[in-house]
């Protein structure tokens, strides 16, 4: 081929590969909703996946929101200094976290730790046929394994996020108080009276929104998988960065309409 | 009575099935034999529409099956599937009366639960297994839990890939017997796959041998010794000489 023309068509194919995966995927979403208007539904398999999803969620989400809300508050403290503005510590911790860490950090996580297992999960049965027995059952794939993790993750991820917003506030407390010298009621109230509704609205959505997207995209990559163990490890990869890209992309948009 | 008509399916440029006709009578027991990967599970598959076929036609009591209502259709199948496929995250009884616990067979669980321990038992299994996991069972007791579950829910019709692979001699009698006497008893229609000649003889009403991607020969079991057919001969024998080509 022309080597001027090479790279462009290199690009060219790679955009329409992306718009078509886009594609795909927005069918895929819109297929798993729409059986959430048409029974059976499988509530046992909705509460199990709330619990893997949710509650065993709930320590690395600690861990992850306590010591990043306090690393935040030394940074903004030793930042601040430059231009006189320590007291703003807690504040911006409570902006910083509940506006955008709380949140992002959430998402990866279950991005990491949901997506990965869903997808391999989803994948191992595809490879083992156990996909086409379930239909032979007559159950559907989609309201059986889909919807129910679906569902879970809109649901369960902001109550996360919520739980991550306070403990990273936290983190910042624990910090400033007992390493920079805030006093701890005016730390409280300065949190609590500068967070308004609408910060916390957006930490919430943005929780449903990553929540729906790690757990559909580890489905659709489960799914999708070729036979064996490589086609396993491939789409437990592929289903990981697709949610975290798109994680990072649906925050930024959010962002933008939130604020 | 489930007839195919002129079926082809291809995977890219691996054209499998070249235009299978084949006719299996309601209460009848047809077994299919053939080399390994010449399409066997994709044609029992193919009527399941777990594969779609690319083109002629499957139908199902005169009805195709592509169009037919599928939980309908699915409810009077049963399928045991090659490698078992069962479901590793449910403990050996769910496995077995998992059509009885979700949809419209569903039952109160102690019942659900007796008629899985039962179905265990048919196929040769103490109750001790029945909480078990999938993986703690060695092949051929997960091939036999595949089996259990293919009939729990007493199906019209029921496919079995190779049910007798991985089993001793005295199981592969147990599970022939067992087969055959579903047919014979509870007058279900089955479509058999297996390699093994004994197992042919004991459950097979008819025998098809499918054969570079059509059925070579089809006829009642009877018939197939005299046959005169050079490729099912070669088959019958397990004669490594003949029109099928061994590649070494
Ligand atoms: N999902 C699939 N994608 C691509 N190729 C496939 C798929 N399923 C089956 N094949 C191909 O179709 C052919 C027939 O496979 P099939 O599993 O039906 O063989 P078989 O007759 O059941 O063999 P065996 O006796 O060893 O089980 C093989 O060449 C296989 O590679
Ligand atoms: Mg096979």
């Amino acid at each position: 081929m022309n080597p001027v023309l090479a790279p462009l068509a290199a690009i060219g194919r790679s955009t329409l590969a992306l718009l078509a995966a886009i594609g795909s995927v927005a069918i895929y979403a819109a297929q798993t909703l729409s059986h959430l208007f048409r029974p059976p539904y499988y509530p046992r398999e909705f509460l199990t996946a709330l619990m893997t999803i949710g509650y065993f969620s709930l320590p690395v989400v600690g861990l992850t929101a306590l010591f990043t809300g306090g690393a935040l508050a030394l940074q903004i403290y030793s930042g601040g200094a430059r231009f006189n503005a320590e007291a703003v510590v807690p504040q911006i911790v409570a902006i910083g976290m509940v506006r955008e860490l709380g949140p992002v950090l959430v998402g990866l996580m279950i991005a990491a730790r949901v997506t990965s297992s869903v997808a391999a999960e989803i994948a191992t049965m595809k490879v083992t046929e156990q996909i086409d027995a379930l239909v032979t059952l007559s159950t559907h794939p989609m309201k059986y394994l889909t919807l129910p993790r679906v569902m879970a993750g809109l649901l369960v991820v902001p109550v996360l996020v919520g739980v991550g917003d306070v403990i990273g506030i936290m983190g910042g407390y624990l910090v400033g108080t007992e390493r920079l010298g805030f006093n701890a009621a005016t730390y409280l109230t300065n949190t609590v009276d500068f967070l308004e509704a609408r910060d916390v609205a957006s930490s919430l959505a943005k929780g449903a929104a990553f929540g729906f997207i790690a757990t559909l995209m580890g489905c659709y990559y489960g799914m999708r998988s070729d036979r064996g163990a490589q086609g396993v490890g491939a789409a437990t990869k592929s289903s990981v960065v697709a949610a975290a890209v798109m994680i990072l992309a649906a925050n930024y948009l959010l962002t933008e309409l939130f604020f | 009575m489930i007839r195919l008509e002129g079926v082809h399916k291809a995977f890219g440029s691996n054209r499998v099935l070249r235009g299978v006709d084949l006719e299996i009578a309601k209460g009848t027991s047809m077994v299919i034999i053939g080399g390994s990967g010449t399409g066997k599970s994709v044609l029992l598959k193919s009527v399941l529409g777990l594969v779609r076929h690319d083109s002629g036609t499957i139908t199902l009591d005169g009805q195709d099956v592509t169009t037919a209502e599928r939980d309908a259709f699915l409810a009077r199948f049963g399928m045991l599937f090659q490698g078992g496929a069962l479901f590793d995250s449910l403990p050996v009884w769910q496995n077995v009366a998992f059509r009885l616990l979700r949809g419209s067979l569903k039952r109160p669980k102690a019942e659900a639960r007796e008629i899985a321990i039962e179905k265990l038992r048919r196929v040769g299994l103490k109750p001790d297994v029945a909480d078990l996991y999938p993986a703690e069972l060695s092949g051929g007791m997960q091939k036999r839990v595949g089996l259990a579950r293919a009939i729990a829910a007493e199906p019209e019709i029921i496919f079995f890939d190779e049910p007798t692979t991985g089993l001793d001699p005295i199981m592969s009698g147990v599970i022939n017997a067992l087969i055959r006497e579903i047919v014979t008893e509870m007058g279900a229609t089955a479509m058999t796959i297996t390699h093994d000649m004994t197992s042919v003889r004991a459950i097979a009403d008819n025998v098809a041998m499918l054969h570079g991607g059509v059925i070579q020969w089809a006829g009642p079991v009877a018939q197939m010794d005299a046959s005169g057919d050079p490729h099912l001969d070669q088959f019958i024998h397990g004669r490594a000489e003949g029109p099928i080509e061994a590649v070494r």
